[in-house]
């Protein structure tokens, strides 16, 4: 267990945590923590994205360390690997900080995120050969696709059990090749394939509905065929339901693809964030940063 | 050494060949349908592979990022649709996903240039050799016939990275034979020559050996270049045709901005800036009509060619650079 002052530092530490089934009070100080190491991450790059990946470390927390997602932190280029595709790929320093609290690499290189020569480039860059990015991304609506590329090499011409897991955002959902991706997923019947979008109802201009609406989400992703389940995305019983739900889908071999809808707030964890779409696209303060790490050192 | 004309098909019956070909020596090569199958010619390997063959729909965007995944995860994935959609509609897709990630993809574009006929404008796809030249770890391969094309399918499923193949719609004469050397990337010199370069590729490869055919009997002597491999670009022999011709015409199915005209332009302009005169289509759209008419009226014949390599000729023989004067300066029309 990590010391008030160690949580509270802006300096990186170098704890990590395991990927094995948890029960849903294990996972608060994971997420803190991925949090944190957000936090630390943006003040000193000085520019990228703070509202999706607070919003949504309680995803990654339970993806990467609830035993859904299997992978060898030591050797991400396991060939038995499952795989995650971000294809939300502006929410990147949530998937470097979950990375490195897996031990994928040293926390330490969080302090590069975005500045020259650094493999944490301000979005997923494959060139980059970080363990465990999968591909560049960034571009919104491909990752998606190429997620239904590798769950069709599996189920399909591999025919192994890997299960390949792409989040995606809500403003996302305007990207049409998205729904052409959606489609494709049900007609190939990949019940290996795990679609988690996190639903924080903002995007950079404004409010999901005001921006272009895209509701409903849940009829629409039922109606392209989806086993579709709505979860408070920062309760981690409600998302280990989503993820057991993909599980049973898959060990059933139901032909089903799975959607987890997480309703999430942007900037969730750190008050004067919470819910606010102006927190899309930019970095704490040295102050702002200060007082986020206060808040989310006072929880477990 | 003028080649023999082995009659004619289309370079799109080479692709799909080609493709079965691939298919029996690869077993993780798979190709991706985007609804034109028959039109080209996957359907081949569909009824050959069908547990290899994936329909993706009208969804070229989808298609191209399905196969960066499936490449991502090992396999040798082939998707093909008609040029306007296999490499503009889904350019972004082919910017990121493709190239960006040296995902081992392989598009076949087909319907490319203005001999498709009586589709029209919209399906003559005119402009994407200049885009896909410009991605970097892109290849891209513009096959002259049947033959070419079937190798080009083959080496460029061999290789390891991007790549694009450009075919067409209708049949083209055949003149290379299986024992035609290919290798991408290097280009092949057709005829032997000092007094002009002619470098072409596609269907305007013949009508530059007509064209050369015809200056031979005015006693001039043109150097007919089959550039396959538009990207990587074979700067060497480009550069020792210019160097040793002294001018250039390019020739092409395509805008004459950009695209293989535009790569020789840079070449030369770095390595042996001789005049150069373009052979293509001048910033226009295409048109309804039979692929002759067509190409009589788009400029696009050996003609075209035999006249641009007089005016090259002449730029040459009035002084080293070919500078022209204000009030005759060349424009596209
Ligand atoms: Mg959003």
């Amino acid at each position: 267990m990590m010391d008030v002052e160690t949580k509270r530092s802006l300096d990186f530490n170098t704890t990590t945590f395991t990927n094995e089934r948890r029960a849903p009070e294990d996972f608060p100080p994971i997420a803190n923590e991925i949090r944190r190491d957000i936090v630390r991450a943006l003040v000193r790059a000085g520019s990228g994205h703070s509202g999706g990946p607070l919003g949504s470390a309680d995803i990654f927390a339970v993806l990467y360390f609830g035993g859904y997602m299997r992978y060898r932190s030591d050797d991400m280029g396991w060939s038995g690997r499952d795989r995650f595709v971000l294809s939300a790929g502006h929410m990147v320093p949530v998937q470097y900080a979950t990375m490195a609290n897996a031990g994928m690499y040293p926390k330490s290189e969080l302090a590069t995120l975005r500045k020259y020569g650094t493999r944490l480039q301000g979005h997923p860059g494959r060139d980059m050969h970080l363990p465990g990015i999968e591909t560049s991304s960034g571009s919104l609506g491909q990752g998606i696709s190429i997620a239904i590329g590798m769950a069709m090499s599996d189920a399909l011409l591999d025919k192994n059990d890997h299960r390949v897991f792409s989040l995606t955002g809500d403003g996302e959902l305007q990207e049409g090749s998205v729904w052409e991706a959606a489609m494709a997923a049900s007609h190939f019947k990949l019940d290996n394939f795990c679609w988690i979008i996190d639903n924080n109802d903002c995007q950079i201009d404004g409010r999901v509905p005001d921006v272009m609406n895209v509701y409903p989400i849940k009829d629409k992703c039922e109606a392209f065929g989806f086993d579709t389940i709505v979860v408070d995305g920062h309760d981690h019983a409600d998302l280990q339901r989503g993820f057991d739900l993909f599980l049973a889908n898959q060990a059933n071999k139901t032909g089903r693809p799975t959607c987890i809808i997480a309703r999430t707030y942007m900037g969730h964890g750190v008050s004067f964030m919470n819910d606010k779409f102006e927190w899309h696209g930019k970095p704490p303060t040295h102050d702002q940063a200060v007082a986020a790490l206060e808040e989310l050192s006072a929880h477990p | 050494m003028t080649p023999t004309l082995l009659g004619s098909k289309p370079t799109r019956f080479g692709f799909g060949d080609g493709l079965v070909d691939l298919g029996e020596r690869h077993s993780n090569v798979v190709v991706l349908g985007g609804d034109i199958t028959g039109s080209v010619m996957t359907s081949l390997f569909r009824d050959k592979f069908p547990d290899r063959f994936f329909s993706i729909g009208i969804a070229e965007q989808n298609a191209t990022t399905i196969a960066a995944g499936l490449a991502l995860s090992g396999k040798i994935p082939f998707f093909a649709s008609y040029g306007a959609f296999c490499a503009l509609r889904n350019a972004d897709q082919l910017r990121i996903s493709v190239a960006y990630n040296e995902a081992n993809v392989k598009i076949g574009g087909g319907h490319a240039g203005i001999s498709v006929g009586p589709d029209g404008a919209t399906h003559q796809v005119l402009e994407e050799v200049a885009f896909l030249r410009t991605l970097p770890h892109m290849t891209m391969i513009v096959p002259a016939d049947y033959e070419e094309a079937r190798k080009a399918t083959i080496a460029m499923g061999e290789m390891v990275g991007p790549a694009y193949i450009r075919f067409g719609r209708s049949p083209v004469p055949m003149f290379t034979t299986a024992d035609t050397p290919f290798i991408l990337g290097k280009a092949n010199q057709i005829t032997d020559g000092n007094d002009v370069a002619i470098i072409a590729n596609g269907a305007m490869l013949w009508e530059s050996v007509l064209a050369a055919e015809e200056l031979g009997k005015k006693g001039i002597k043109a150097r007919v270049i089959n550039v396959h491999t538009v990207k990587p670009f074979d700067f060497e022999t480009v550069t020792n045709a210019a160097r040793e011709c002294g001018c250039v015409v390019t020739a092409e199915e395509h805008q004459v901005h950009g695209g293989l005209g535009g790569a020789v332009a840079e070449c030369c302009g770095k390595n042996a800036p001789v005049p150069i005169e373009f052979v293509g289509v001048k910033d226009s759209f295409g048109g309804s009509g039979e692929p002759e008419e067509l190409m009589v009226k788009f400029g696009l014949t050996w003609r075209e060619i035999y006249a641009s390599a007089l005016v090259a000729m002449e730029r040459k023989e009035k002084g080293s650079t070919g500078i022209r004067a204000i009030k005759d300066v060349a424009t596209y029309a």
